[in-house]
């Protein structure tokens, strides 16, 4: 088997605004034929990465490759790349078509075969028929999908697209989500995705970038970022998390063994182990606590339920520990009937696998 | 170190908060306030807009002396058709109106993109020069350019008047495309670019499209101003060059017949149509980009 290409690679790059630094030495290896996604909270630096690679903008440090040639100050008219843009940027002075072909047209497609693809492109998209309405005729679903067309025609190396859904509603994002993913494995391009919805991210990537202050924090696949994030900004960032702070009582053989809470001491896998007596996080997903009436064994923490918020698929408890912790459990209402199992007041005991949980160190 | 926060503790605190809105007071008093506002407007309208309504009445006025109405006749226009010397002086003033605006729409709208989409050094100060001729009394534009034909060597004639007409409508287009640059979609460049158009063909096929409106209602009010610049073409003309603004005055000089009456109403159709296109030109066709 040949080693698959890198189709995207970025190399130490960095980029300041002023004294603003939206970039800070950001490497990263995106795969070909990978829906690859920048994943933060606005403002931490994952359009400028884009952006970067469009060569809308130019790094002031480090360099840019596509298709493994470095860019340089290639202008964005000579990169092998497009981009859905996240207002769509459709020309309102031109017809569907002629949005669609603008790419062609410049690098001088003839014209027979301009029209046949920009009338496959248009059906790929599923929006046949649609060639002689003008941008501001259609819905912002389907000027999506016009902007998507327009930038696939063009058969690019890499697609880059920033926030493409962030305009539509709820249900169509959803099913945007869906076509999006579906298009990306039929076409085999690679995608680079820009996205500040973790659920997005999650969905439809094959693997997540997370960004936070222009810098990457964690590249992995999303079952990985969201069980087994580096760190707690990942943790925090990526689904609901509790954070509970301990102190290591002995580290040794992959495990560590935290007091949380003053009460039993936990074990906890660690691959970096900490020193005794250091004070540190463990994370765990709401889901993946139970909880009981009667400790089943040892290592169950007790506290009390402060409340009850019923969400239909489950049932969210916020559990008081003694220290005035508070620890979000989230149930799933399985039998109908049973969406409050526990009332405000409750005396519980929550337990969890150990391998559910994850040692941060700030 | 804090208890965590979590999502459903602020779904619940949204949930317990109240919504307090207030209803907007009505206005009793102010009505006659507003009514004697509109006598004000009306009166202002009137002081603006009478001494023009009486100048294109008496140019339909059968008596040679303009004060005393003697019934309509149409001979006044047809007596300008025939004068040759208003004729020589409309050929001047449309040769000068359409050099002028030709060259300044180009050239304002080369400094409307310049000045959006570029920084350099000196930018705010150029910036403020750019409006000075809009800003400055003519009278001291017109001395200020007479002394530099008068410095340079230059004769006076139609070519000083186009020069000096350039002048003032570079200003007045590069406000008026900018003020349609400024609304403009920057990424629709950047998508035009991505999509393999260079500068050039971006410029072409993208921007000056978008911003053609914004350019044409440029050129209107350029070739407005041009055609009807009194003082400064006073300065700046020589010998053969009278435009038609001039040639009025000559005229008047000798006492205001009808036939001026009947040329100054002509005029005025003419601005009027002009502003009125360049209005809607401004106004028009804007939908599209906004959206976008």
């Amino acid at each position: 088997m040949t080693p698959r290409q890198n189709a995207v690679q970025l190399s130490q790059v960095s980029k300041r605004f002023g004294r603003v630094t939206a970039v800070d030495d950001v490497s990263l290896t995106i795969e070909d034929g990978e829906f690859f996604s920048l994943l933060g909270p606005s403002g931490c630096g994952k359009t400028t990465t884009l952006r970067l690679i469009a060569g809308f903008e130019l790094p002031d440090r480090g360099d840019v490759f596509i298709g493994g040639k470095r860019q340089g100050e290639t202008p964005p008219y000579q990169r092998p790349v497009n981009t859905v843009f996240q207002n769509y940027a459709l020309f309102p002075h031109m017809n569907i078509a002629e949005n669609v072909a603008f790419g062609l047209i410049m690098r001088k497609v003839p014209k027979q075969d301009i029209l046949r693809r920009v009338s496959a492109a248009l059906e790929m998209v599923r929006l046949p028929g649609m060639e002689h309405r003008r941008p501001d005729q259609l819905s912002g679903g389907q000027q999506q999908r016009v902007a998507l067309a327009r930038a696939l025609v063009n058969e690019p190396q890499v697609l880059l697209l920033d926030e493409p859904l962030g305009a539509l509603d709820m249900k169509l994002r959803k099913a945007m989500q869906l076509e999006l993913k579906s298009l990306q494995e039929r076409v085999g391009i690679t995608f680079v995705y820009v996205t500040h919805d973790q659920e997005e991210a999650l969905t439809m990537s094959d693997r997540i970038a997370v960004m936070s202050r222009g810098r990457v924090l964690q590249v992995d696949p999303p079952h990985e970022v969201y069980e087994r994030p580096l760190n707690r900004f990942v943790a925090d960032f990526i689904g609901e998390t509790n954070f509970l702070v301990g102190v290591v009582k002995a580290a040794g053989r992959g495990k560590a063994t935290v007091a949380v809470d003053g009460q039993l001491p936990l074990e906890v896998p660690a691959e970096r182990l900490p020193g005794t007596g250091e004070e540190v996080t463990i994370a765990i997903r709401p889901e993946k606590i139970s909880l009981h009436a009667e400790p089943p064994d040892q290592r169950a923490v007790a506290g009390t339920v402060d409340e009850v918020v019923y969400f239909g698929t489950n049932t969210c408890y916020l559990v008081a520990l003694t220290d005035q912790t508070t620890v979000t459990v989230r149930c799933q209402n399985q039998q109908v009937g049973q969406h409050v199992s526990f009332p405000q007041g409750a005396r519980v005991y929550l337990h969890w696998q150990q391998e559910s949980v994850r040692l941060l160190r700030e | 170190m804090q208890p965590t926060r979590t999502r459903a503790i602020e779904k619940i605190k949204a949930m317990k908060a109240v919504k307090g809105t207030r209803r907007p007071r009505r206005r009793r008093r102010g009505r006659w306030l507003s009514r004697l506002l509109s006598l004000h407007g009306l009166l202002g309208y009137i002081f603006l807009y009478l001494p023009i309504v009486i100048l294109v009445v008496f140019s339909f006025n059968a008596s040679r002396h303009a004060v005393a109405w003697r019934g309509f006749t149409l001979d006044w226009y047809a007596a300008l058709f025939t004068n040759k010397q208003v004729g020589a002086a409309l050929v001047n003033s449309l040769i000068v109106a359409a050099t002028s605006t030709a060259v300044s729409t180009i050239l304002g709208t080369m400094v409307a993109l310049g000045m959006e989409r570029y920084e350099f050094p000196g930018k705010l100060p150029f910036d403020a020069l750019l409006y000075l001729p809009i800003v400055i009394p003519d009278i001291a534009m017109a001395v200020m350019l007479l002394l530099f034909f008068v410095l340079s060597r230059m004769g006076l004639g139609l070519m000083t008047i186009v020069i000096s007409h350039i002048a003032f409508n570079i200003s007045f287009v590069a406000v008026v495309v900018r003020a349609r640059l400024a609304f403009f979609d920057v990424s629709l460049e950047e998508a035009a670019q991505d999509l393999y158009a260079d500068e050039w063909q971006t410029l072409r096929r993208v921007t000056l499209p978008l911003i053609m409106p914004g350019v044409l209602a440029g050129g209107l009010l350029a070739f407005t101003l041009s055609i009807d610049d009194f003082v400064i073409t006073f300065f700046t003309a020589g010998p053969g060059s009278t435009t038609l603004p001039l040639r009025i005055y000559g005229m008047v000089k000798l006492g205001v017949t009808p036939e001026i009456n009947a040329l100054s109403s002509m005029m005025l159709l003419a601005s009027m149509v002009l502003v009125l296109l360049s209005l809607v030109l401004r106004k028009g066709g804007g939908e599209g980009i906004e959206l976008a």
